[in-house]
C-alpha cells in the first residue's frame, strides 16, 4: 500500500463515520424536539404558533449541525486537500 | 462529465471578474421575478385579480412575522428583508426546472446573503438606539462574555450561509444519485420534500436575521 491508497481509503472511512456519526445526535435531538413541542400543543392548542415559529427555528439550529457534518464529508470526498499534498 | 459540481463552473469572464452559471441562473431568477411582479401589478384595483390577491397575501404574511418578532416599525427591515426571503425562496426552488442549477448550492452566494444579512444587523441596531447603545449591549450581561459575543458574530454568520448552502446542495445531490439508480418516479417525493425543505430554508433564513436583529436590541426593551 502506497502513501495515496491510504490516504484515499482513510478518507472514504473518516467520510462514513463523519456522516453516521454527526447524524446520530441531531437526529435524535430533532426527534425530542418534535415530541415536547407536539406535548406542548396538545396541553395548549391556543399557543400553536408561537410554538410551531420556535419549533421551526429550533430545528433549524439543530439541523446544521448535522449539515456541518455533511459540509465535512463533501470537503473530505471531493476536496481534499491531503491528497494534493501527497501527490506532489 | 463530471456529475458532483460542488464548484461552479465558469462559464465566460469579463476582465478579472467571472461570470459563473450560478451568477447566470441568479440573473435568470431576477428577471423572472420583476416579470411577475409586473405583470401582477400592471392593473391594481380594489377588487384583487388572483395573481393581486397572491402578492398581497405573500406580503401580508411577510408583515406579520416581522411585526410578532421585533418590536419596531416594520418597515425599517421589510424592504431588505422581504427582497431576501422572495429572492432565496425563488432561488431554492429554481433548480427544480431541469438545465439550471440551484443558485443556493453555491458557497458564495448564500456568503452574499449572510454578509446582507450581518451589515444589517449592525445597521439597524445603530440606528434604532445610537452607537453607543448599539455598544453597549455586548457588555450584557457581563464584561467577560465580551470575546464570545464577538465570534459568535463570525460564527453565526458563517453557520447562516454553510446552512442553506449545505441543504440544498444535499438535496441537488440525493436527486442526481437516485437518478443513477432508479430513473423513473422515485424521485419524484424526493423532490417534494426539496420544494418544502427550500421553502422552510428561505423562511428561516429570514427569521434567524430578524432574529439576530431583535438580540441586538435587548437593552432597550
Amino acid at each position: 500500500m502506497d502513501a495515496k491508497t491510504v490516504v484515499i481509503s482513510a478518507s472514504i472511512i473518516a467520510a462514513a463515520l463523519v456522516m453516521a456519526i454527526g447524524g446520530y445526535g441531531p437526529a435524535r435531538a430533532l426527534g425530542r424536539a418534535l415530541t415536547e413541542a407536539l406535548d406542548a400543543i396538545a396541553r395548549q392548542p391556543e399557543a400553536s404558533d408561537k410554538i410551531m415559529r420556535a419549533l421551526f427555528v429550533g430545528m433549524a439550529l439543530i439541523e446544521s449541525i448535522a449539515i456541518y457534518a455533511f459540509v465535512i464529508a463533501l470537503i473530505i470526498l471531493f476536496a481534499n486537500p491531503l491528497i494534493g499534498y501527497i501527490l506532489k | 462529465m463530471k456529475i458532483f459540481n460542488i464548484f461552479p463552473e465558469t462559464i465566460f469572464s469579463i476582465g478579472p471578474v467571472q461570470i459563473t452559471d450560478t451568477v447566470i441562473t441568479t440573473w435568470f431568477v431576477m428577471v423572472a421575478i420583476i416579470t411577475i411582479c409586473y405583470l401582477a401589478t400592471r392593473k391594481l384595483s380594489i377588487k384583487p385579480s388572483f395573481f393581486q390577491e397572491i402578492l398581497e397575501a405573500i406580503f401580508e404574511a411577510i408583515e406579520k412575522t416581522i411585526k410578532d418578532i421585533i418590536p419596531l416599525n416594520p418597515w425599517l427591515v421589510l424592504p431588505v428583508l422581504g427582497t431576501l426571503w422572495i429572492l432565496i425562496g425563488f432561488s431554492n426552488l429554481a433548480g427544480l426546472i431541469p438545465g439550471l442549477k440551484t443558485p443556493t448550492a453555491d458557497l458564495n452566494t448564500t456568503l452574499a446573503f449572510a454578509l446582507i444579512s450581518f451589515s444589517m444587523t449592525h445597521v439597524i441596531g445603530i440606528t434604532t438606539q445610537g452607537l453607543k447603545g448599539y455598544l453597549l449591549h455586548y457588555k450584557e450581561p457581563t464584561w467577560i462574555l465580551l470575546p464570545f459575543h464577538l465570534i459568535a458574530e463570525v460564527t453565526r454568520t458563517v453557520a447562516l450561509a454553510v446552512r442553506l448552502f449545505g441543504n440544498m446542495l444535499s438535496g441537488d445531490m440525493i436527486a442526481i444519485i437516485l437518478l443513477g439508480i432508479v430513473g423513473l418516479l422515485v424521485p419524484i417525493p424526493f423532490s417534494l420534500l426539496h420544494i418544502i425543505i427550500g421553502l422552510i430554508q428561505a423562511y428561516i433564513f429570514g427569521v434567524l436575521t430578524l432574529v439576530f436583529i431583535a438580540g441586538g436590541m435587548r437593552t432597550k426593551s
